[in-house]
């Protein structure tokens, strides 16, 4: 077992809700956090959820540097069309200039700090900020300022509004980085890249569309626990067991110890669990979407149509993935998940329908499936969230002061491509996810 | 002064115990006593962002046919819907009722609420506008629609298993 890590402060606080937060969480972060000593091979120290501290080194280690999902191409399918977004807590713009360029902005007036737009969605081909009446065209470029003999001799290049440094895209997804420097997107995905193809190959145009709208669902809960849940296999069979048990759902087989499914960790804290060989072991095309191919005639056709039979059996056998992409996008077959930290005790997941690019009968479903299960009172997610919230109050009493990841270890093993897999109840994802974790936490 | 006749009155009065009695069974969990108050082609609507677009193509925070809403209390009887177990200890205030049409059986009727919530992470109130479709059925009076409103249903929010 891991040594104690000393605590430095013993202050007790109470929440307005009257309940008392024990004993401020061991700040053992400071200048000088020993990475290694929070973060060991199956223990992780409960620190590392409840440490302001460690929440803001993450900020700048993590957020401001990785890149960062941000939306997809369809939520803005027209010239000047706009989306409000963010990386970590901080706002972005995302918006597709007159020449159908995305372009990710700042929600600051480099003026006095105002922000220039309020509104979650539109078409506009610049912003004015109220404050001063300054105006940017939707690329971010200055465009003017009132009254303008008073800026003589000003740099208005200069004067833009911030542009997130790196905006990249694959199969539509936009990530962001506000990195100069860095690996491409496609070196930072990795094999996530083929997961994210993989989901695309499931719409009969081989894109996926997000224009459903999101569900933004709030919990008092540090993200990294979402971040581990998202491919804890572990949980469904206790925490899920509800809906489990009422609406019978193929979903619970796949998470019980006998399950075929494996874990697996992808490197660069990609985590997926893969349902395929379940599902190939049915051998039933959208068994996956818990239906058949007669209920859905027009996909099926469509899919044919687009991939030739066997190809498309294939792919409505195997389904789409559940990958969650580190730091924030989480893949869960149909639905999208964005996380995005708002301090060290809150996460917003922004939560919307994949739709496949072509597939009206399909989408529906897919609609009707994600509402049920996803948001403030589905019937998943609202459980999950209970549990995010319950653990972010436990890891806070003082023993022990350790999370326990070591289920699987003695099993874990090497896939075909090299990747790290467990039984589909093991933690090797979690393990992943803190391997990755300590590398970003410990570089300089 | 405006005073209203005696059958709007008695009718007023009428719905009015109607919604006095649905926010009872909701606040004290009385998941059947709840149930029965739907028609059999019932639908429970939570919009997310504002009023809500349409529901069969945008995303809602509930969307629930008749036998959705069915399921929903079949999860809660399980005991194991932990979002609600253990339950959020609730009272809410309903006011501002008013009838805003009558079309043959069917009312359309709107009032004002206001929840508060005490649970696990701790105490918040929750506001709305909830407009009802409210259909006579012999002697009885039933909900063949619900929708609520949030007031702050545009920003991110909690988990809200509870009925509201």
């Amino acid at each position: 077992m891991p040594h104690r890590v000393s605590t430095v402060t013993t202050e007790i606080t109470l929440s307005k809700s009257a309940h008392a937060i024990p004993i401020a969480p061991a700040a053992v972060a400071g200048p000088n956090v020993r990475w290694d000593e929070l973060i060991q091979d199956d223990h992780v120290h409960g620190s590392l959820y409840t440490d302001p501290t460690i929440y803001q080194a993450e900020l700048r280690k993590i957020w401001c540097r990785t890149w960062v999902y941000v939306g997809h191409e369809s939520e803005v399918p027209n010239a000047n069309d706009y989306v409000m977004k963010s990386i970590g807590p901080e706002p972005i713009l995302m918006t597709r200039d007159k020449s159908g360029r995305i372009n990710l902005l700042h929600n600051r007036c480099p003026h006095r700090g105002n922000r220039v737009c309020m509104s979650e969605k539109g078409n506009a081909r610049s912003f004015t900020c109220p404050y001063h009446g300054w105006t940017f065209g939707n690329d971010g470029a200055l465009r003017g300022y009132p009254f303008p003999s008073g800026y003589e001799g000003a740099d208005r290049s200069k004067l833009g509004l911030g542009k997130v440094a790196r905006v990249a895209s694959h199969r539509g997804f936009v990530f962001g980085s506000f990195a100069d420097e860095g690996e491409s997107l496609l070196e930072h995905l990795g094999a996530a890249a083929a997961a994210i193809d993989a989901l695309c190959m499931n719409s009969p145009e081989g894109e996926v569309e997000v224009t459903a709208g999101y569900l933004k669902h709030k919990v008092k809960a540090n993200w990294k626990f979402l971040v581990e849940n998202e491919t804890d296999g572990y949980h469904p069979s206790f925490v899920h067991a509800s809906i489990f048990e009422v609406a019978q759902s193929g979903i619970g087989t796949l998470y019980d110890s006998d399950s075929s499914a494996v874990s697996r960790d992808f490197g660069k804290g990609h985590t997926e669990n893969d349902l395929r060989p379940e599902f190939r072991k049915r051998g039933v095309p959208l068994s996956w979407f818990g239906t058949t191919a007669d209920k859905m005639p027009a996909y099926v056709a469509q899919m044919e149509a687009s991939y030739g039979h066997d190809k498309a059996r294939e792919i409505m056998i195997d389904g789409t993935p559940h990958i969650m992409i580190f730091p924030n996008l989480f893949i869960a077959e149909i639905q999208l998940f964005v996380l995005q930290p708002l301090s060290v005790d809150h996460t917003v997941q922004h939560v919307t329908a994949i739709q496949f690019k072509g597939a009206p009968d399909i989408n529906r479903r897919l609609r009707q499936q994600t509402m049920g299960s996803v948001g403030p009172a589905g019937f998943l997610l609202a459980d999950d969230a209970a549990m995010y919230e319950r653990t972010q109050l436990g890891v806070q009493a003082s023993n022990p002061e350790w999370l326990y990841l070591g289920r699987g270890r003695h099993r874990e093993r090497r896939d075909a491509n090299g990747y790290r897999i467990g039984d589909a109840t093991d933690e090797t994802p979690s393990r992943g996810i803190w391997r990755h974790y300590k590398s970003l936490m410990e570089a300089a | 002064m405006n005073t209203l006749a005696p059958e709007a009155r008695a009718l007023l009065d009428e719905v009015t115990q109607f919604i006095y009695r649905e926010a009872r069974f909701q606040d004290d969990h009385a998941y059947d006593e709840w149930e029965a108050l739907w028609t059999e082609d019932g639908v429970y609507w939570i919009p997310a962002n504002g009023e809500g677009g349409d529901p069969e193509m945008e995303m809602s925070i509930v969307y629930d046919n008749r036998s959705r809403i069915a399921l929903r209390i079949r999860q809660f009887h399980t005991g194991k819907r932990y979002s609600q177990s253990p339950q959020s200890r609730l009272r809410r205030i309903v006011s501002n009722i008013e009838i805003l049409n009558q079309d043959g059986d069917e009312l359309l009727v709107t009032s004002n609420a206001m929840v508060f919530e005490s649970s696990v992470r701790g105490d918040i109130i929750w506001a709305s506008r909830n407009e009802y479709t409210l259909r006579r059925e012999g002697h009885a009076m039933r909900m063949a629609r619900k929708k609520v409103v949030l007031v702050n249903n545009e920003t991110a929010l909690y988990s809200m298993a509870f009925l509201i």
